[in-house]
Order: structure tokens, then C-alpha cells, then sequence
């Protein structure tokens, strides 16, 4: 695990060597739903960089006025909602919006959590107490009414969900690195490294941060979920992405007016939601089974 | 036991100083000055003025601490910026609502979940096991937003079965209750069925069967306790979810509780009054946690002594 740097220079090809990078990928392809997750968030991918090309109209310009709430047709694949733009289009946008800010959002709060729990792991004394009271304070506190507080504080944008949730990966990140410090710190290259005088800073990044990524890449991804999902609450609530912007909440609740009359407004945003998180959810689980099966199950 | 509890008692000290002092500096973040926000857009600045002296806001940050505390602790929480009225009264009758809900919700999700996670655990990589966690890993994934509209959709408005919005009798508890529900069942099946799965696999667990005990004796007696220690501290976090959830679900079906009163008062920066909802929700969550740390030294022992 603690090798990372040895794979790219590696063969995976044969059973000759046997790299941690070969190791996993072994793992993780016998797998099913974890590679249909895989595939599945590589076409996300595909489709949010592809977006503003593939898009068949102009998710926020192109307005039809004829056909007001009508349902999926050849045209309009997931049909037309009430101002009389195209759904297809604003739900591949809305790809774009949505992976971003997960991506984002938890990558923000991940730098920080990291290099928080690092700090706190290593150095442990008063640091570690503060850092880790505070974080258990803010570890269960529910992450859309952290969010909500931020949100109130900048005003309503995507930028500012963007860090609205972050914030609320911080902690979980500084307790998952924090744990995994200690326990690396102890061990014997670590003090091998110390006695040929390797400074603090090298031996926190190059020897223990890199012990821990495996962790770190699992509950990355199982955090993408929910911070999309958090994103899209925001949204949803009116305190996220803004009108015209297709970001899948915002269009849930666009979509609350017309529910009678137009069920397909509210049925495809939800399915965007429902299958990207899972995606993200089955991927974690697939990474955690292949590369650590000590982690929490959220 | 009573001296556990006094610790942990005493334990939550620095965390509600750590809260108090978070709702208090929140005011003072919000962008542009509290005194003209609660003076209103139109005042002079005259008005202003007066309001800060009013308020206490002249005064310097750790007098205004002491004061904001001291006012606190007597039950004062402000006169709310958009209704006038004080805030108590605004949270106090939306309080009861919300309480119901979040309670119904956690009961049912956490026996559900729970059942889940025991059937696949017991039948673990079989098709109740694979059936159990297909439903949590959807439940995790479904955002309770888009349940709620569902729900709503299919049971009152398609079938007209129930209720679409109000509070007002036990049926129009059973929608809201499932959706904010639904994500914590989810998650306690999933986090219950590991934490069996586990027990399961313990020494002592062979040596109850290996005595010729029959298997539900094995499992209810012998597994269930053990594998509960994580679960109730998991059933603590969800608390907190569970509160964050109910922001969500009350807007969906325009529930009359605290949740929606954030909402609204975020929107309109009615200040005092999201101070104030920061505060509770915090002073809830922080009870539930001691709540559960209790119920922990109860089912384990060994943590009493430590």
C-alpha cells in the first residue's frame, strides 16, 4: 500500500510481479457492480466534459412555446418543462453542475481534513485535542444545516455550496487521516526514516500520507455521493444554483409546480440524482472491499 | 454508573462552549452590519444607531459574549426581524411538529434498518442478504427530496390515500415520516449487517453453537448484544441526520416545523431566529450524543470502568 509511486514503472501483465497496483485491480475487477459503477462514472465523466457539444438544444437559451409540459417525444427525448426548454439537455448540463461540484466540494475538504488529521496524528499534545474535539463536534452535525449556516453567511451561489459543503468533509477526513497516523507512526520505517534525520515534512508527506491514500480514495468516493446529494438539497431549498442554471435540484423544485400535470419534469432530474450517487456508492463500496476492508460502511 | 454519567456530564462542557461561541460569532460573520440588518434596509443612520446601542453592539466582543450568554441561559433569544415577535414563541410552536416526526422516523428506520441487517447478515451472500442490500444502497442514494415528491405523487395525489401537506392527524405523519426515514433505515442496515457479520464470526459464537443452542437463541442472544456497541453509536450520528434531513422534508410537504422555519428564515436573513435554530439543533444534538453515550456504557460495561 505504501508504495504507490513503484506502479506506473511496474508489469500487470502475468503473474510474475505482483505490484499493489495489480494487487487491487485483481480485487476490484472480480467485482461486478463495482466495474458497472466504474463504467457508469466514467461515462458521467464523458458526458459532463461533452455536455455543452452533445447537448441537442441550448439548455438555458432555447425556449419552445408550443409545447409547454409535453411528455418525452423523438424530439425532446425526456420531454419539455413549463417554460419550454428541453429536459434532455438541461439533465446532461446538469451533469456537468452536479459532478463539479462533488468533485470539488470534497476534494476542498479533503485537502483540509488531511492535512489537519496528518498534523493532529503526528504531532498529537494539545493540537490533536483541539482538532479532534472541534471535529467531533462538526462529524455528526448535520452537513445541510452546516451548510445552510454557510450559505446564510456568503448568500446563495454555487461557489459558495461548493464550500458550504466541503466543510463538512473536513471532519471526517481529519478522523479518518488522524487514525491511520497513528497507527503508521509507530511502525518501523517510519523510524528508520527519523534515524537518518528525515525531516517532519518529508516523513509526513512522503512516508505517512502515502500509507493512507488508500483510505483516503474510498471515502473520497462514497463522499462524492453525498455531497451531491447535499449540493442538490441546497439547490432544491432555493439556496443553491439560481434559475435559469439546470443543476438537478434546482429542477426538482421548478418541477414541484407541474407535478400533477407533468410528472417527467420531476422524474428524470431524480433518476440523474438517484443513479449518479449510486454509481458513486457501489464504486466506494467496490474500492473499500478491494482496498480496505477496515473502513465504515456510510 | 451514576459517576460514567457525571463524567460524560461534564464532558459536554467545552463542546457547548465551543457551539455557544460559534452561534455567537455567527452574527457577527454575516456580511454587513448586524445593527443595520436589524434596524431594517430603510433606516437612517440614527435609527441605526440606536439599535446597536439597543442591542449591544457598541460594546466590546467579550462584554457583548457575556451579555449574549447571560441572555441566553434566562430563555431570551431575540425578537425575530421578520415577524416581530420573540423568537421563543416562533420556535415554540413549531417545535412539537418537527419533534414528532423526527421521533416516528427514527423508531421505524432504526427497527427496520436494523431487521435488514440482522436477515442479511444471518443469510449473508443469499438472496435476502443481496434483496436487503439492494434496498440500502438505493435507500443511501435516493435523495429524500425526490422520495418525498414521489411518495406524495403516487399515495395522495394518484391513489388519494393520503394527506398531501399539514400536520394535523397521525395520516399525515406517514408519508414525511417515510421519506426522512427511508436514509437512515438504509444506513443502519448496511452499518448493522457489518457489525453482525463481524460478531458472527467470533469464537464465542461457535462455542454457543458448538453447546447444541439453537440458532435464533445464538443469534438473538449471543450476536445481538455484542453487535449492538457500534450500532448505537451509529443510531447517535443519524440523530443528526435525521435533524438535517427535516429541513429537507418539511419543505417538501410544507411541514409546520422548525426545519421549514430555517429555511424561511435564511431566505429573509431573519438573524436572531437562525441563531437561534443553530443553537437548538446543536443543544439537541449534543443531548441525543449524551443520551447515546449512556446507552453505550449500559450495553458494554467495560467502558463504565475506563
Amino acid at each position: 500500500m505504501t508504495q504507490i509511486s513503484a506502479t506506473a514503472a511496474a508489469p500487470t501483465t502475468g503473474n510474475a510481479v505482483r505490484t499493489p497496483w495489480s494487487e487491487f485491480w485483481r480485487k476490484f475487477k472480480k467485482q461486478k457492480l463495482g466495474m458497472i459503477a466504474l463504467a457508469f462514472v466514467l461515462f458521467l465523466i464523458v458526458i459532463a466534459i461533452l455536455a455543452p457539444w452533445i447537448a441537442p438544444f441550448d439548455p438555458e437559451g432555447y425556449f419552445d412555446y408550443d409545447m409547454l409540459n409535453s411528455g418525452p417525444s423523438m424530439a425532446h427525448w425526456f420531454g419539455v418543462d413549463s417554460l419550454g426548454r428541453d429536459i434532455f439537455s438541461r439533465v446532461l448540463m446538469g451533469a456537468r453542475i452536479s459532478l463539479a461540484t462533488g468533485f470539488f466540494s470534497v476534494f476542498l475538504g479533503g485537502i483540509v481534513g488531511t492535512t489537519l488529521g496528518l498534523l493532529a496524528g503526528y504531532y498529537e499534545g494539545w493540537w490533536d485535542r483541539v482538532t479532534m474535539r472541534i471535529s467531533d463536534v462538526l462529524f455528526a452535525f448535520p452537513g445541510i444545516l452546516l451548510a445552510l449556516g454557510v450559505v446564510a453567511i456568503l448568500g446563495s451561489s454555487m461557489t459558495n455550496v461548493v464550500v458550504a459543503v466541503s466543510v463538512f468533509s473536513v471532519p471526517a477526513f481529519a478522523r479518518l487521516v488522524r487514525g491511520n497516523t497513528l497507527v503508521l507512526k509507530h511502525l518501523t520505517y517510519i523510524e528508520s526514516a527519523k534515524s537518518i534525520g528525515a525531516s517532519d515534512w518529508t516523513i509526513l508527506l512522503r512516508h505517512i500520507l502515502p500509507g493512507t491514500i488508500s483510505s483516503i480514495v474510498v471515502y473520497f468516493t462514497m463522499r462524492v455521493g453525498t455531497s451531491i446529494i447535499t449540493a442538490a438539497s441546497l439547490s432544491f431549498l432555493g439556496m443553491g444554483a439560481q434559475p435559469p442554471t439546470p443543476e438537478w435540484g434546482a429542477m426538482l423544485n421548478d418541477a414541484r409546480a407541474d407535478m400533477v400535470n407533468a410528472p417527467h419534469e420531476a422524474l428524470f432530474p431524480s433518476l440523474a440524482i438517484f443513479l449518479t450517487v449510486l454509481a458513486f456508492n457501489l464504486l466506494g463500496d467496490a474500492l473499500r472491499d478491494a482496498l480496505d476492508p477496515r473502513i465504515d460502511r456510510r | 454508573m451514576l459517576s460514567y454519567f457525571l463524567k460524560r456530564l461534564l464532558g459536554l462542557i467545552p463542546t457547548l462552549l465551543i457551539v455557544m461561541v460559534l452561534v455567537f460569532l455567527f452574527v457577527h460573520m454575516l456580511p454587513g452590519d448586524p445593527a443595520r440588518l436589524a434596524a431594517g434596509q430603510d433606516a437612517d443612520d440614527q435609527t441605526v444607531q440606536l439599535v446597536r446601542q439597543e442591542l449591544g453592539l457598541d460594546k466590546p466582543m467579550p462584554v457583548q459574549f457575556v451579555n449574549y450568554f447571560t441572555r441566553m441561559v434566562h430563555g431570551d433569544l431575540g425578537i425575530s426581524i421578520r415577524t416581530r415577535r420573540p423568537v421563543i414563541d416562533v420556535i415554540g410552536e413549531r417545535f412539537m411538529p418537527t419533534f414528532w416526526l423526527t421521533l416516528t422516523s427514527m423508531i421505524w428506520s432504526v427497527i427496520f434498518g436494523m431487521v435488514i441487517g440482522m436477515v442479511s447478515a444471518v443469510f449473508r451472500n443469499r438472496w435476502p442478504d443481496q434483496l436487503g442490500m439492494t434496498l440500502a444502497v438505493s435507500g443511501i442514494s435516493f435523495p429524500a427530496f425526490a422520495l418525498g415528491m414521489v411518495l406524495m405523487q403516487i399515495f395522495s395525489v394518484d391513489l388519494g390515500w393520503l394527506p398531501t401537506v399539514g400536520a394535523d392527524t397521525w395520516r399525515n405523519y406517514i408519508l414525511p415520516s417515510i421519506t426522512l426515514g427511508a436514509g437512515v433505515a438504509a444506513v443502519m442496515a448496511r452499518f448493522t449487517r457489518a457489525s453482525f457479520v463481524d460478531v458472527i464470526g467470533e469464537d464465542f459464537v461457535r462455542t454457543a453453537r458448538a453447546k447444541g443452542l439453537r440458532e435464533w437463541v445464538v443469534i438473538l442472544k449471543h450476536c445481538l448484544r455484542n453487535a449492538l456497541i457500534p450500532v448505537v453509536t451509529m443510531m447517535g450520528l443519524q440523530f443528526g441526520f435525521l435533524l438535517g434531513g427535516s429541513i429537507v422534508v418539511e419543505a417538501v410537504f410544507n411541514w409546520p416545523g422548525v426545519g421549514r422555519l430555517l429555511v424561511d428564515a435564511v431566505n429573509v436573513r431573519d438573524y436572531p431566529v437562525i441563531q437561534a435554530l443553530v443553537l437548538m439543533f446543536s443543544l439537541e444534538f449534543i443531548l441525543i450524543n449524551l443520551v447515546v453515550d449512556v446507552l453505550y456504557g449500559f450495553i458494554n460495561p467495560t467502558i463504565r470502568y475506563k
